[in-house]
């Protein structure tokens, strides 16, 4: 019989498989079927070798992929077949040999397990209310790791010693915390502070902070909580004045804030959620899912005011567990920062920075060494989106669709930064860092592209970096003696784009956003791009025009409904439309005027153009974030079906030179005359987006046709826009075209590191 | 936990020390770029004429070079060039800014000005009657300061190979004994003043040159400083570095003050001098005034003992009537310049490499 015959295999698994109880997985399942051998975890990631009856063996290996631990990712099992050596001596862990660095991806951070929240929900446990309960399967990784080997003493648990029944935990094979590096209990672990907001009166620590800061917050109170990656502010989501004073204090206008409740039931309750939304909200990543939201509900509207758009959470540690439980409410949990600063993750910056916004500060002694926003996705019509990516997505590496030439840091854009290292078949891409022009944001900056080559072992030969001359990346990059690849903006972003659908081939690249620098010295960012991972030509772009003033149009939108008016029907008739928008006579005259002169820079921005109509139509004339007359904008148009929405067709003339220019000034003319003629707003927004959609559609056609290409990839800010997307994507198809979108990397900045380094890593040269 | 603490301070000093090194020059043809003053500038001097001209421990980069003669006694010396469009503007003209210019240079490296040579490259063609009142404009200058034009040059090019006219001068001061001037002698506390209100001067040109088309009363400051830089100094005696914010404006004379320095200048937004209509001049343009011309301010660093009378000897000069305290030295960020914004941000105020140029989204 087959299953006497002795057997002796030794199994190399790669992929995400240190630190997420994998060695006692193979232990639990190897003793069970009476196999002697051995597992380890070495450089490669975790070495096997098994010998007994050959079906058990076979049934081992089957194991190893089919019923893997949650926070396993399994890239790949090589198996060798060995002589039996015939000894016996049962199954046993080998200890790590911590030599060189890893190939090894560091795990994500993830949400409390199932059953660590019975342990903390339990009176009876010991670990009964306590917020750092964590174990293989959940909890805190990325985040508080130093170096590589991922092991305690490189971790920031390295502080705490474990009392003997933590201890015994992590020693035995047999148990859940088997080496769970962050393992900790009430007696040995991290401790809650609470402190007031003056830090006059003595700090409270132990679960008595947790019922102060619950106190305040049920109060209508402003609380900082000290979480996986960062300090969020709390306050009562149902609670209007609270939440007018938390804008009024982080000086935040309008910018909507990210709402936890306390499971998917009280999601759907906020929000209308489908299948795709459910699943994401509650994956272990846990991330800021944005949904339509429902009428009627008992948030306060100051949570995000005049948005049909909510973003929502769930808990992720046994704290936001135990404070979504005991206030059974739903809580504002934005970002702990200032406006647009980063989110304070060092508890003396949280004093320094976050005290005087707050009333009291939830804080624990387990520091956070890498900063990490919570990640935002938004699912429109069962299509996922990843906006920002961070939090429970990194360091998570991705795919390469071939074999990178050399070790490369690619260091992204200014804005929504994020830095990424590429090897061997793939990319590692960072957490989200932010605007780099803040001091404490360039401060990430640096540890990152410090901290990230060290944890995945690359010594990088390249430097990608943007073509942007004053980004303060492209800037280090220059200074920094390696070698440097100055990567086009867009270009990057159609690249990252192809690394996440595994494309190598050539394609037509449609980039829509705010703006890159354009080899030309202009701003691009309306750009149709043939661009495989070698180059890119551009064969279309949107209608240059002038920025008057630079940033300032980009601050205040009425300037491109200006020039864009006055481009459709004339300088007065751009006049006398923003004055009735409430701008005074002499700005006009001066910004108009700048707009025929060298001194303004040209752009060819799609977002620009989007500002442009908003403005024109009565919306936004001045933005207190980014991209907010645009998504505004959207918002309107998505009140109007599709089918409603009015048509403008053969609207956008397409000058066909090369490049193609696509000129939409006939289609202003036409909605400013609709507008006048009393058409609903709403409407013209539905309009815009369709009219223009189309006009991508037929130009894209065109385009790829000529060029004989067979697919198109969106990307760029601008197609985080839902309703153009589905406009550009349904036509497309109907040409018979194959569309590529952005899901799991964004179509935004946060996506161009990832694409400079794929560039980087294919050339040769 | 302070060893996460320590070791990032490692990991961040190692980084900057990288970006703390010079920039290196790529370029194959000089850009307009290379004469904005910033990186690109500072890139094209290095690899070019500090490499050509410096010899054993001389490197002649600072504005203004100290001589020092056989009998112990010190000068100050230093050359500049001028250009600009147009060539007459409110509040001055090319000619008030060649002498005021060169004066400034050697004020504020801590001497007095005293002679200044002047020399004219002129396009053919060009008016006689304007050379007369350009050359009236020094004149008044150079009395005003308090110095001499003791000696020059002229050329005439043909047509079309200069811009109507381009004037040099150079200028010798005397330093006395004792004045000892240089980022090597500023520390961390020390106070970062400004001698009056920013941006006058490139914004009046900006307007002159009708690069905007707005009514508003914005003249150039240009004007010489060796008379308040003396009173400065008497008040102020442990001064310990000045500099012109012209081209490149206020950031980037402290960006350099940064690098050369090896710390930190935290500027306060809330305390910058700005004139409103400056303001909103600057707001139509998009520029940021801190990058903005000067013509005849000082930025000082002085002792936090000294700041209070240091301010106060400035007030008392109708030229430092609007003198603020702008802000602070610190040692750690390193070699890098903030600015505290209104709303409580910290930003980094970079050195651009050239012009402006938009950088967010």
């Amino acid at each position: 019989m087959a299953t006497d015959v002795t057997t002796r295999e030794r199994f190399r698994v790669t992929g995400t498989v240190q630190g997420v109880g994998f060695r006692p997985f193979v232990y639990r399942h190897a003793v069970a079927l009476g196999l002697a051998g051995f597992v380890l975890n070495d450089s490669a990631g975790v070495l096997i070798e098994v010998e007994g009856p050959s079906a058990h063996v076979a049934e081992l290996s089957r194991l190893l992929i089919d019923d893997a631990p949650p926070l396993a990712r399994v890239a790949g099992v090589v198996t060798e077949r060995l002589p039996p050596s015939g000894a016996a001596g049962g199954f046993r862990i080998v200890e790590s040999d911590d030599a060189g660095s890893a190939d090894v991806p560091i795990s994500i951070d993830t949400t409390t397990c199932a059953d660590c929240l019975a342990e903390v929900d339990d009176p009876h446990d010991r670990r009964f209310g306590y917020a750092f309960t964590n174990c293989t399967n959940c909890g805190p990784r990325y985040t508080i790791v130093l170096g590589v080997p991922y092991d305690r003493p490189a971790t920031t648990m390295a502080a705490f010693t474990m009392c003997p029944l933590c201890q015994a935990e992590y020693d035995d094979p047999a148990d859940r915390r088997f080496h769970a590096q962050p393992n900790a209990c009430p007696e040995c672990g991290p401790q809650l502070m609470w402190r007031d907001r003056d830090g006059h009166a003595e700090p409270v620590s132990g679960a008595a902070a947790l019922d102060f800061a619950i106190a305040a917050v049920a109060a209508g109170r402003i609380v900082a909580l000290k979480g996986i990656g960062g300090y969020h502010l709390v306050v009562d989501a149902t609670n209007e004045s609270a939440i007018t004073e938390l804008r009024r204090r982080k000086a935040r206008d309008d910018k909507p804030f990210a709402v936890m409740v306390s499971s998917l039931a009280a999601a759907a309750q906020l929000c209308d959620l489908d299948e795709a939304a459910s699943a994401e909200l509650s994956s272990i990543r846990r991330p800021i899912v944005l949904a339509p939201r429902r009428q009627g509900t008992e948030l306060a509207t100051a949570v995000a005011p005049r948005l049909p758009e909510l973003g929502l959470m769930l808990p992720y540690t046994p704290l936001h567990h135990m404070l979504l439980t005991r206030l059974a409410r739903p809580l504002v949990m934005t970002s702990g920062n200032l406006s647009d600063e980063p989110i304070a993750h060092d508890d003396n910056d949280a004093m320094t920075r976050l005290g005087p916004l707050v009333d009291g500060l939830l804080q624990h002694d387990r520091p956070i060494h890498i900063r990490c926003d919570d990640s935002v996705v938004r699912v429109t019509s069962s299509r996922l989106q990843v906006l920002r990516r961070s939090r429970g997505y990194a360091p998570q590496p991705l795919n390469l669709p071939f074999q990178a030439q050399r070790p490369v840091l690619a260091v992204g854009a200014e804005l929504k930064s994020t830095v990424s290292v590429a090897k061997n078949d793939w990319v590692v891409p960072s957490h989200h860092i932010g605007d780099l022009e803040h001091l404490a944001t360039y401060r990430s900056f640096l540890q990152a592209v410090d901290h990230l080559p060290r944890l995945y072992g690359v010594e990088p030969q390249v430097v990608a970096h943007d073509m942007h001359p004053e980004y303060l990346s492209s800037k280090w990059a220059a200074d920094l003696g390696l070698p440097t690849i100055a990567v086009q903006h867009h270009h990057a972003h159609i690249a990252a784009c192809m690394v996440e659908h595994c494309r190598t081939a050539p394609v037509l690249g449609i980039a829509y956003d705010g703006l890159g620098y354009g080899p030309d010295g202009s701003l691009w960012g309306g750009e149709m791009l043939v661009a495989d991972f070698t180059s890119s030509h551009r064969v279309a772009h949107l209608r240059p025009v002038r920025m008057p003033g630079g940033v300032a149009a980009i601050r205040e939108p009425w300037r491109m409904g200006a020039v864009w008016a006055s481009l459709a029907s004339g300088a007065d008739a751009a006049f006398r439309r923003s004055l009735q928008h409430g701008v005074d006579e002499s700005t006009i005259n001066a910004v108009l005027d700048l707009a025929q002169r060298p001194s303004s820079p040209m752009t060819t921005s799609v977002g620009r153009l989007f500002d442009a109509v908003a403005a024109l139509i009565g919306g936004r004339q001045r933005i207190s974030y980014e991209a907010q007359a645009a998504i505004e904008l959207e918002a309107l148009a998505r009140t109007v079906d599709r089918s409603d929405a009015p048509r403008y067709d053969g609207c956008i003339t397409i000058d066909s030179r090369f490049p193609d220019v696509l000129d939409p000034g006939p289609l202003i003319d036409a909605l400013l005359a609709d507008l006048d003629a009393g058409v609903d707003r709403a409407r013209l927004a539905a309009g815009f987006h369709e009219a223009f959609g189309r006009a991508t559609v037929a130009l894209a056609a065109g385009v790829a046709a000529r060029h004989d290409l067979d697919t198109v990839v969106l990307t760029g800010g601008v197609f985080q826009n839902a309703r153009l997307t589905d406009v550009v994507d349904s036509g497309l198809r109907v040409e018979g075209l194959k569309v590529l979108v952005h899901s799991r990397i964004p179509a935004n900045d946060g996506g161009i590191s990832i694409g400079q380094a794929a560039i980087a890593a294919f050339a040769t040269n | 936990m302070t060893t996460v603490g320590d070791r990032e301070a490692v990991v961040l000093d190692r980084i900057e020390a990288f970006r703390r090194r010079r920039p290196r020059l790529t370029d194959e043809v000089v850009t307009l770029a290379h004469g904005a003053g910033g990186k690109a500038s500072a890139a094209l001097i290095d690899a070019v004429f500090v490499e050509a001209f410096s010899s054993g421990d001389r490197m002649p980069l600072a504005d203004a070079a100290t001589l020092t003669l056989p009998s112990g006694e010190r000068l100050s010396f230093t050359t500049d060039s001028f250009v600009v469009q147009p060539r007459q503007f409110p509040g001055g003209s090319i000619g008030h800014l060649a002498v005021h210019g060169t004066v400034n240079d050697l004020a504020v490296s801590g001497a007095r000005p005293m002679w200044l040579s002047a020399a004219f490259v002129i396009e053919e063609g060009f008016p006689i009657a304007e050379l007369h009142e350009i050359a009236a404009h020094m004149a008044a200058a150079a009395a005003d300061a308090g110095v001499d034009l003791v000696t020059g040059d002229t050329k005439v090019v043909g047509k079309g190979a200069a811009d109507g006219l381009y004037i040099t001068t150079a200028g010798v001061g005397i330093v006395p004994p004792g004045r000892q001037l240089g980022p090597e002698h500023v520390q961390p506390g020390d106070i970062v003043l400004l001698s009056g209100n920013m941006a006058d001067h490139g914004m009046a040109v900006m307007l002159a040159r009708g690069d905007l088309k707005l009514d508003a009363d914005i003249r150039s400051d240009t004007a010489a400083l060796g008379h308040l830089v003396e009173a400065l100094l008497e008040a102020a005696p442990s001064t310990r570095w000045m500099r012109d914010p012209t081209r490149g404006g206020v950031a980037t004379v402290c960006n350099e003050l940064a690098r050369d320095s090896n710390l930190g200048v935290v500027l306060d937004e809330a305390l910058l001098p700005i004139a409103p209509a400056v303001v909103g001049a600057c707001d139509l343009l998009g520029i940021d005034p801190l990058y903005v011309a000067n013509e005849g301010k000082v930025v000082v660093v002085v002792p936090p003992g000294e700041a209070g009378a240091a301010l106060e000897a400035m007030r008392s000069h109708p030229l430092g009537a609007n003198a603020a305290r702008i802000g602070e030295i610190v040692a750690e960020p390193q070699a890098i310049v903030v600015l505290l914004t209104s709303f409580g941000g910290t930003r980094i105020v970079d050195m651009l490499v050239g012009d402006p140029l938009p950088r967010i989204c």
